[in-house]
């Protein structure tokens, strides 16, 4: 039987991962991306297995709607991503300190 | 246990294919990897009996977002080797992070004191009972008002990305069509009177 800790470890790791491509990568604004979307992947997997495990629809219900902000969110990063690659013909995030931030 | 088969099975695929798009060399490899690992957790999901959601996930980010990104990786024409610089330099922090990370959320997860008992299984659901319907019926009542807002939320994200990528060219010729719609007759053909010219 699969039980809560099974589940609540497996998006633990996936979690880690995607935290440690986030330090890896941290040149590739692509790369950034999708690993933001991992860590969304992984928070989805604890509201799923608590819906699950407390028998509440709930948990179902907030992962429809953290994937409907990560589309959203997918789709105005890599809107921006391409109009900061006409603008400056590049991706690296070391090249963007016009802000001095 | 054919569960647990299949569970530790598609577990081990999808934790290969996180590691395949953190350390993937080329970004394509990256996207293809992402890809396996929705397609994997829609299997997982399938396993905990959220069906709607698996076939989601399926949809939306197979079929749509990770579309976008392979779009994105092979139009642009970035030097991605170059990007790769300080690979192994800040390789070793990663890894740190990750198992300081896992470790604490092992840790949340065995803590005895947090009053969910993290060792049961679930109850199987009924054979007639319908995920979707189910889902359906919450969404509706309980959270219409945040489901309209998602919508709104999706509209503004479609205007959003068209209205940052989209080209003014100088110099193109282009209709303008509330002109073109509000032109009157008179605006077209001009009457002129005078008199007649004598005959020679």
């Amino acid at each position: 039987m699969i039980t809560l800790g099974h589940m609540l470890t497996l998006s633990g790791v996936l979690f880690a991962l995607a935290v440690a491509g986030i330090f890896i990568n941290r040149k590739n604004v692509i790369l950034l991306l999708m690993c933001i979307e991992l860590l969304l992947l992984a928070a989805n997997f604890n509201f799923i297995a608590f819906s699950r495990y407390l028998g509440d629809l709930d948990g179902q219900v907030f992962v429809f709607f953290v994937l409907t902000v990560a589309a959203a969110e997918a789709a105005i990063g890599l809107a921006i991503l391409v109009v900061l690659f006409r603008q400056r013909g590049s991706i690296n995030v070391e090249d963007l300190n016009e802000m001095k931030g | 246990m054919l569960i647990q088969i299949l569970f530790y099975g598609f577990s081990l695929v999808l934790v290969a294919a996180a590691l395949g798009v953190i350390a993937a060399r080329n970004p394509v490899h990256s996207v293809l990897s992402l890809v396996l690992c929705f397609v994997t957790s829609a299997a997982i999901w399938l396993l905990f009996e959220a069906e709607f959601l698996a076939v989601v996930l399926v949809l939306v980010y197979v079929g749509a977002v990770m579309v976008l990104f392979l779009f994105v990786v092979m139009m642009l024409n970035v030097d991605f080797e170059q990007l790769r610089g300080g690979f192994t330099r800040y390789a070793w922090l990663g890894w740190i992070t990750a198992a300081v990370v896992i470790v604490e959320i092992v840790g949340v997860v065995t803590a005895k004191r947090l009053g969910v008992d993290v060792s049961r299984g679930a109850a199987p659901l009924p054979a007639d009972y319908s995920n979707t319907e189910a889902l359906g019926h919450v969404l509706y009542t309980e959270y219409v008002y945040a489901f309209e807002l998602a919508g709104m939320l999706l509209l503004v994200a479609i205007v959003a990305a068209i209205t940052l990528t989209m080209r003014r060219r100088v110099g193109l010729k282009v209709q303008n069509v509330s002109r073109q719609v509000s032109v009157k007759p008179g605006d077209r053909v001009r009457l002129v009177k005078m008199p007649a010219e004598k005959r020679q």
